[in-house]
């Protein structure tokens, strides 16, 4: 930098400027979403959970209670399927809160707190990045469930409509992960907190058998689940026969989420340090 | 004058932890102004609250007229802040950090590529656009990280230890972005344990301890509030020192430190002519020069005389250099 030629270029490069309009909130979300992609470019293992884990529980749960469950696997499957598009969605949102742990403690982040932009973006930014991984893990379980002799009765329209009710879905769970990742110490605990509070509204629920078949006490359990209200509207939209009820009862969740959790993760987030 | 940043009474604290205790600054726009103090000093903190990052615990502070915590939104417009721990995305390219900021800023698609490119080519970062961040060497991580934080040329800077940790040639690299940067008409406030780099390029330096300003003013005026020089002497033999040291205390009537070299002796003074006198009687009592030195004392005596321990305790430049 001591030749002439790159010290003009830093003078030039340096010299004051009109500064571009403020970035909107669009902008500002897509960019950190943009960020997102690229982590998942250059370290393409972290898909690895997102695609073997599905595969693995759709064949798994097909073959080992199909029969016992439905009669036959294949009546099974049919059942199934959705359910585990939802279980899929669930596990895969809690690394939000632990990609935000590992993120925010590092220097970028000051950076983006002392900058202009619209202040939730960098979160809401990671949250369109998770919307690829959902829809990737979400296509593999239906390909694999094709593969098997899933037939869905709604066809192409019935998947992409799940697909964008999963993603409502888990944007309101996210907020939840990204509240933890924000209050705890370390992605090891986020990890372990976040699967505390999963594993019993994953298996309470009527993912895998009909709540029928339940003790009265689980089934009662079972009917407040939120995520048993996934799963009702997500085989309701595949297989037709949704009713706005369901919809509606399904949507509550994640509403509520964003409204308690989304301004919660924003306060501790702007606490943060 | 106006004034870049006013603070008055600043205060932070982490729980038992008085990490600043009570600043008062008043840095003139349009200069460097040094701020200057070993490890644990409060220097981070106080930058981090005057970029708007901390909420201060008390006390008041005005950054290019806005107050730092009901005005905070209208100041981060206004500046821009290379945090001591690289504030860039180790996960990703040189290119792709500005480019993101560059959008982030207000950009469009091609405004912000060709404002990454232009960024780039003048930090002399062009060959390495395209690899991750985490494989750059510490000075192209300084020039990168200083280069994200001129995206838009702030009207204030703040550099935390902009070149701890980096060898000679990559410090006078970052010496000559803020000198070009100030010249630009852009304030910077910088954080420094060295020295050196406070008296190369602040304007104004103020020194703090313990989260309170000790000393403040230009170089010269610090170096004169410590006495107007200071002499270095070197022995012929080691042996001779003590009575070198009692003979000089003397005549002089000051301390007269003792170095870490073995042969080796300082002593501030303030009447020059009474110094020379002094040094010539040395010889004449049969104790040998090896060679010595007259001038104004450093800032690490500065330092020294100011707190009574000196400036760079713990962390020595190499250890860093691991750290970084
Ligand atoms: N987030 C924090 N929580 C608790 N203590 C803190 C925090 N940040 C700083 N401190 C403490 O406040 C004091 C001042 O720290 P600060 O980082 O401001 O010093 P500094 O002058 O920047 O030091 P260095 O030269 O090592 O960077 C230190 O004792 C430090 O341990
Ligand atoms: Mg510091």
């Amino acid at each position: 930098m001591n030749q002439e030629g790159t010290s003009t270029t830093l003078h030039s490069a340096i010299s004051r400027r009109a500064r571009p309009p403020r970035a909107s909130m669009l902008t500002c979300a897509t960019a950190f979403g943009w960020r997102a992609l690229l982590k998942i470019k250059y370290v393409p293992e972290q898909m690895f959970d997102v695609l073997v884990t599905p595969i693995m529980f759709t064949v798994m749960f097909t073959y080992l209670f199909g029969g016992a469950l439905a009669g036959s696997t294949s009546d099974y499957l049919q059942f199934l399927l959705p359910g585990i598009l939802a279980q899929t969605m669930i596990f895969t949102s809690l690394y939000t809160g632990v990609t935000l742990n590992t993120d925010i403690g590092k220097g970028v982040y000051d950076r983006f707190k002392s900058m202009p932009i619209w202040r939730p973006s960098p979160i809401v930014g990671a949250m369109l990045g998770d919307v690829l991984r959902y829809t990737i893990a979400s296509t593999i379980v239906v390909l694999v469930g094709l593969l098997l002799g899933y037939r869905p009765e709604t066809g192409i329209v019935g998947v992409i409509l799940a697909f964008v009710l999963l993603n409502i879905f888990g944007f309101g769970l996210s907020w939840v992960f990204t509240t933890l990742g924000l209050i705890l110490r370390t992605p090891g605990a986020v990890m372990t907190v976040s699967w505390i509070f999963l594993m019993p509204i994953t298996f309470a629920s009527n993912i895998y058998v009909d709540p029928a078949t339940m003790p009265s006490v689980l089934q009662t359990i079972v009917a407040f689940n939120p995520v048993t209200h996934l799963v009702t509207a997500l085989r309701g939209i595949m297989d037709g026969g949704l009713t706005p009820g369901q919809l509606a009862l399904c949507l509550v969740t994640p509403i509520t989420l964003t409204v308690i959790f989304g301004p919660l993760t924003m306060l501790l987030y702007r606490r943060k340090r | 004058m106006t004034h870049a940043i006013e603070v008055e009474g600043l205060i932070k604290h982490f729980g038992a932890t008085q990490a600043v205790n009570g600043i008062d600054l008043q840095v003139p726009a349009g200069t460097v102004y040094g701020v200057l103090g070993p490890n644990g000093a409060g220097k981070t903190t106080t930058v981090r609250m005057l970029a708007t990052l901390l909420p201060p615990d008390g006390g008041r502070a005005r950054v290019l007229g806005h107050d730092i915590v009901t005005e905070a939104d209208a100041l981060r417009s206004r500046i821009s802040l290379t945090g001591q721990f690289a504030s860039i995305d180790e996960d990703l390219s040189g290119w792709e950090n500005l480019l993101l900021l560059s959008r982030l800023l207000g950009f469009g698609r091609k405004g912000a590529k060709a404002r990454a490119q232009e960024l780039l080519q003048a930090f002399d970062l062009e060959e390495a656009s395209h690899k991750q961040v985490k494989y750059y060497s510490g000075g192209m991580r300084r020039r990168l990280d200083i280069a994200a934080s001129l995206v838009v040329t702030p009207d204030l800077i703040f550099l935390d230890e902009p070149t701890t940790g980096l060898d000679p040639r990559s410090r006078n690299q970052v010496w000559d972005i803020v000198r070009a940067l100030v010249n630009d008409g852009t304030s910077v406030l910088l954080t420094t344990q060295y020295l050196e780099e406070a008296d190369q390029l602040a304007d104004r330096i103020a020194v703090i301890d313990h989260g309170k300003v000790i000393a403040e003013g230009t170089s010269k005026e610090l170096k004169a509030s410590v006495g107007s020089g200071v002499m270095h002497i070197h022995l012929a033999d080691p042996a001779q020192r003590e009575a070198a040291q009692q003979q000089l205390a003397q005549a002089l009537s000051v301390p007269v430190h003792i170095e870490a070299d073995p042969s080796a002796l300082s002593v501030q003074f303030t009447d020059t002519t009474a110094a020379t006198y002094a040094l010539a009687e040395l010889p004449r009592a049969g104790i040998a020069l090896s060679h010595y030195s007259m001038g104004q004392p450093s800032l690490d005596e500065v330092f020294l005389a100011l707190t009574g321990h000196p400036a760079e305790p713990e962390t020595t430049q190499n250890e860093q250099e691991v750290q970084a």
